[in-house]
């Protein structure tokens, strides 16, 4: 346990569901334009997941018109809406870093099978 | 000068979110509640302070003027004492107890500390010199400082002349950080911002002398 734990513990969300590199999600993002708050869908494989505490972040990478685009978002943060598992990935490595440079195919992640 | 001060240890740095759902980087500081054992005044010392103490320290540890001040006082040995130079010491009475609740959230405070000892360093890091280049025929010069003066006039080197040596373990304060979170009942300061020193060191809060709206 860290000597910060204590203050960081009332900053911690309860409703983060389990998820690792590899798994596809949807990340309810809250968006606010002016004076009104809009949800957006931020969906992607995540690459990265870092950090321990309040300090935990991950990284969603999506393709989107061809082009490569990736989101960091600490775990905790309060602008997630919701998150959303959508698949499960069946990788080897902690962190994705090398689906960026695949295209297509090669750059798709394999389903893990429940039953091991 | 400051109105308040008040002792503490840096805990540690983490992040909290703010009302606007931004990442706010924080240091966690562990207020310890002081008492005061002297409050110095300009009619009797010249200068106006409260000499303080936190934490506790067996008797037999102390030495005999050491505990004939705290007698004297009438107040429990602490592990150190510290002074906190103030305006004006009205209000304060010997054997007072001060806390966290002292600050609030949104002042500006002042952070001394004494900074995390670098040892015997170069002029890179102490003096943030640039270094010389890493290739086209350097050798083994990469991080010397370059010229230190000119020749036969003044052949010398300039006393003060930026050079590499001791860096850190000094006394070092930070101004106007602002108060994220002031918590009486658990005795915590979440102060906006790095804090001068390692984790487990001792710093002193005051309120900020300079600047700030």
């Amino acid at each position: 346990m860290n000597p910060t734990d204590l203050v960081e513990r009332a900053y911690l969300r309860d409703d983060v569901p389990e998820f690792r590199p590899g798994d596809t999600l949807k990340v309810h993002v809250r968006v606010i334009e002016g004076n009104r708050e809009r949800i957006q869908v931020f969906q992607g494989a995540v690459i990265r997941r870092q950090g321990s505490g309040a300090r935990e972040t991950f990284s969603v990478r999506k393709v989107s018109f061809g082009v490569g685009v990736e989101r960091t978002f600490p775990v905790h943060s309060p602008v997630i809406a919701k998150i959303e598992r959508v698949t499960e990935g069946d990788v080897r490595r902690a962190k994705l870093y090398y689906l960026r440079d695949r295209v297509g195919k090669a750059a798709k992640i394999k389903e893990r099978r429940a039953a091991r | 000068m400051a109105t308040k001060a008040i002792v503490g240890e840096k805990v540690g740095m983490t992040q909290i979110f703010d009302a606007e759902q931004r990442a706010v980087p924080v240091t966690v500081v562990k207020v310890a509640p002081v008492r005061v054992v002297q409050v110095k005044t300009p009619e009797r010392e010249g200068y106006s302070a409260l000499q303080v103490t936190y934490g506790v320290k067996k008797a037999a540890a102390l030495g005999k003027p050491e505990a004939g001040h705290f007698t004297k006082a009438g107040v429990e040995p602490g592990r150190r004492l510290v002074e906190l130079r103030l305006d004006s010491t009205d209000g304060y009475a010997v054997g007072q107890e001060i806390d966290a609740g002292l600050l609030a959230a949104g002042e500006l405070v002042d952070v001394t500390a004494i900074s995390k000892g670098k040892g015997f360093a170069g002029g890179m890091k102490r003096h943030n010199f640039s270094g010389q280049g890493g290739g086209h025929g350097n050798h083994k010069k990469h991080r010397a400082p370059g010229s230190i003066g000119a020749c036969a006039t003044p052949a010398r080197v300039f006393k003060g002349t930026r050079m590499a040596g001791h860096l850190g373990a000094a006394r070092v304060t930070t101004l106007n950080l602002e108060v994220v979170e002031a918590d009486a009942e658990r005795q915590l300061v979440l102060v906006k911002g790095a804090v001068p020193g390692p984790n487990g060191g001792l710093v002193v809060l005051r309120q900020a002398v300079k600047g700030g709206k």
